[in-house]
């Protein structure tokens, strides 16, 4: 840490940062319920919370968008009004959304100088821009180039421009929401390198995150909520993982999958050669190799955009193949209507579950019915038959848990484990003989994920194939038999369970071969 | 006959008059490209031209006074525009059925207000050619290009200013990330209301002046719905430009000169329908819209009403 109390970039330092007895209702909601907070200067504090725990909303006061009920914000001891992200940015309080803040279409120094008064009056002055940030890229090792367009950078350099942006504004504090979500195992070491550096140089980190082990990997206290109160908060030096997670969740969690030991049957859903067009029409599959067996969870492993979303909907007849094959227990089904193929007993759990797995508006029910509502039990001569779907509805809703005040609810009121369990208890409960599970887990809390987990084990049991599509490694490692790793619309390497470590997946995801590690 | 288009003074007649009957597709055109460059669909454009051509009309008529009346004009495009970025804005309608809507309610107005006001179409004396020393007099080019009323020079000159304004200034910057991600504008503290309030009433103000060029520059009478579908193409031109002027100018040039040619043709007595002589422009309109569409992406955020996620 710097002696004196001014950051790299020519800010003040905030010492200290304290939210203490903060209240925050919605109607209806106790969203934070007198949750005390703080930072130093030079720490990364961890807040870790299921979903629905009040990690955002604690966040949002803290950033401006929220005025609390009660409690009151003390920087460096003296209180605080926000009430507004500008003031939350004057003061040196800066955030890195979950969903980046950026325009594509603008340059990186256009997207920093967003909002900002000019130099020049009404003109802009990128140039000076452009300047200043590349002087406090310098100053905390980040390389950017502030004339590339944002749609031109990487993921992992997008957040990159949203740190930049934050420094550029003066942020001495930084909250990161959950900033390892989208990159890779690479890329998130890289954060950790400047996250490091930020705070030596004196700043004040807050990390939100559900993956436990960076949490231990990259920070020094953790504050734990669970239903918007304040669990407690301890030094990592003093807590394990699994402490953590059964803190978090509010009962023991298991940390890994046990997948008992299945003799691989037969290639169930082949992938021959299989290549296709992403909607820009430029190529997103070229001539892609894969074998499904049944009783067989396949991991696909990949940065996002590397042909998994294409390779989902080639499968389900969603997007038409330009080439090769697609054979489902023997029979082909590369250019059936999306109809046929389900009939087959595919089954699908896409990666946007609110968009293509549902019907916002329909009701449980309806959405519980909407690949088989044509056929008997659920309607005859055109007719829906109410009384069998309510029933059909009722008892699934019952088997695969899913909280919903009736089976009239609409699916867009439930929360999003409650609306993946919908999608499940429909796509899972017709016995499929194969799953394509696309992010399946995306966006859920720890226990909503051990639920799909252990769904999806259920299947495998069974001996249905299963192609699992994740961007998450750690999910990966745990569930799958097999690791594929695509890259580019096509297979690098493909790593048996056990043998995978996260470095040489990462290096595969990362289009680097190496031939003598795969199997 | 034919030959007779190819004289050199049918030629000049014709470039002539298609650059002068650019200039309402170009001010309301450049209006629209600040809507929907900010996200806002305005489709009562043509509603707008035609109140700001009877406010023109009429005002002068009384007044005496063209430039009163092209501040009526604007003012009275302004109102519009004002209408339509507080049902959009603030009422979060959907932006094609109000646009449609206002169109409707310019119509009906205009109409309303021409029966009850004049009852009978009357002619004024027009904005005069500006004669621009050394340029009207150079031959041809100076018959071509410098020989119009200061309405025309005005839409041409809006065409680099639009340009200047969007990628130069820290409004135009403010414009564009309202029409890409709002919500980033939003969270730096940009008021995505406000950028869009601006850029609606500008391009009501715009398509009133529009409207009055037909009136008071162009044409110099008013008439019921005298602007006959030229505000639906001036959004098309939009499209077709790329949401950028330079393309706008190509576009309503293109457009202009075609309608130049038809109208030479009918004058000329060439033996082609007028009918089809005059669907040419709309055809063409429909082909190029064909082959241009996805040629650029629209502004993501356009025709999306913005509310902060909480």
């Amino acid at each position: 840490m710097t002696a004196n109390n001014t950051l790299p970039s020519g800010q003040t330092r905030i010492d200290t940062l304290e939210m203490s007895g903060i209240t925050k209702r919605f109607p209806g909601v106790l969203a934070n319920d007198s949750v005390d907070f703080d930072v130093k200067a030079g720490e990364v504090h961890a807040l870790l919370g299921e979903n629905g725990a009040g990690k955002s909303t604690l966040m949002k006061v803290l950033y401006g968008m929220y005025h609390p009920d009660e409690g009151q914000i003390l920087l460096n001891g003296q209180p605080i009004t926000l009430n507004s992200p500008t003031d939350a940015i004057n003061l040196g309080i800066g955030m890195i959304h979950q969903h980046f803040m950026l325009v594509e279409t603008l340059t990186v120094s256009e997207n920093v100088a967003l909002g900002l008064p000019s130099t020049r009056g009404p003109l802009t002055d990128l140039k000076r821009v452009s300047e200043r940030i590349l002087e406090l890229a310098d100053f905390y090792g980040l390389k950017i180039d502030p004339d590339a367009y944002v749609w031109q950078l990487s993921v992992g350099q997008q957040q990159r421009v949203e740190i930049i942006k934050a420094l550029y504004r003066g942020a001495a504090l930084l909250i990161l929401d959950e900033p390892t979500a989208v990159l890779t195992p690479q890329e998130v070491d890289e954060l950790f390198v400047i996250m490091r550096q930020m705070t030596e140089d004196g700043h004040g980190l807050i990390f939100i995150s559900h993956k436990l082990h960076e949490v231990i990997e990259i920070c020094q206290r953790v504050t734990v909520l669970r239903d918007g109160r304040m669990i407690g908060t301890r030094s990592i030096a003093a807590t394990t993982k699994s402490d953590l997670a059964s803190w978090m969740v509010g009962r023991e969690v298991s940390m890994t999958r046990d997948l008992v030991p299945m003799k691989p049957g037969e290639p169930r859903l082949v992938f021959e050669e299989i290549a296709c067009n992403s909607d820009r029409g430029t190529p997103a599959l070229r001539g892609l190799n894969l074998e499904v067996h049944s009783g067989e969870i396949l991991g696909l492993a990949g940065v996002s955009g590397n042909g998994q979303r294409e390779l989902a909907e080639v499968a389900t007849g969603l997007r038409p193949a330009t080439r090769g094959r697609i054979i489902l227990e023997g029979r082909e089904i590369t250019h059936l209507s999306p109809g046929v193929i389900t009939d087959l007993m595919l089954s699908y759990i896409p990666e946007e579950r609110m968009r293509d797995g549902m019907i916002r508006d329909f009701t449980v029910a309806e959405n519980l019915i909407l690949r088989e509502f044509q056929k008997m039990p659920y309607s005859k001569n055109g007719f829906l038959r109410l009384k069998t779907i309510d029933s059909h509805s009722e008892g699934l809703v019952h088997a695969f848990r899913v909280k919903t005040p009736s089976i009239e609810t609409p699916v867009k009121s439930l929360s999003g484990g409650n609306i993946q369990k919908v999608v499940l208890a429909r796509e899972l409960s017709r016995k499929p003989r194969a799953i394509i599970a696309a992010q399946p887990t995306r966006g859920l809390d720890i226990g909503a994920t051990e639920y799909v987990h252990a769904q999806l084990l259920e299947q495998r049991a069974a001996g249905t194939a299963i192609l699992l599509i994740s961007e998450d490694l750690d999910e990966i490692l745990a569930m799958s038999d097999r690791i594929a790793v695509i890259f580019e619309g096509q297979i690098m390497g493909i790593v048996k369970r056990g043998e995978a470590t996260p470095e040489q997946l990462g290096l595969l995801m990362a289009g680097v071969k190496e031939e003598s590690e795969i199997a | 006959m034919i030959s007779e288009l190819f004289t050199a003074t049918v030629l000049i007649g014709i470039l002539a008059s298609g650059i002068r009957l650019a200039t309402p597709y170009l001010y309301a055109a450049i209006g629209e490209t600040f809507g929907q460059r900010s996200g806002v669909l305005n489709l009562g454009v043509e509603g707008q031209m035609l109140l700001g051509a009877f406010a023109a009309f009429y005002v002068s008529l009384m007044t005496g006074n063209l430039w009163l009346g092209i501040l009526a004009a604007a003012f009275v495009g302004a109102l519009m525009g004002l209408g339509m970025a507080y049902v959009t804005v603030n009422l979060q309608a959907e932006q094609g059925i109000s646009g449609i809507g206002f169109y409707l309610f310019g119509l009906g107005l205009s109409d309303l207000l021409f029966q009850k006001l004049m009852g009978s179409v009357q002619t004024v004396k027009g904005f005069p050619k500006l004669v621009i020393p050394g340029l009207t007099n150079i031959p041809v080019l100076g018959e071509i290009f410098f020989n119009h009323n200061i309405l025309v020079y005005g839409a041409y000159l809006l065409v680099p200013l639009a340009w200047f304004v969007l990628n130069k200034t820290t409004l135009g910057l403010k414009i564009r990330s309202v029409g890409e991600n709002p919500e980033a504008a939003d969270s730096l503290g940009i008021s995505v209301a406000g950028v869009r309030y601006f850029t609606i009433i500008l391009g009501g103000t715009l398509s009133g002046i529009a409207g009055a060029s037909l009136s008071t520059a162009l044409l110099n009478v008013f008439q019921q719905n005298m602007t006959s579908g030229l505000g639906f193409i001036a959004v098309a031109l939009v499209y077709f430009g790329g949401w950028r002027p330079w393309g706008v100018l190509g576009g309503a040039l293109l457009f202009s000169l075609i309608n130049s040619l038809q109208l030479w043709i009918q004058v000329l007595n060439i033996p082609i329908p007028s009918d089809i002589a005059i669907m040419m422009p709309y055809i063409l309109t429909i082909l190029v819209l064909v082959l241009t569409v996805s040629r650029v992406r629209a502004p993501s955020a356009l025709t999306k009403p913005f509310t902060r996620s909480e």
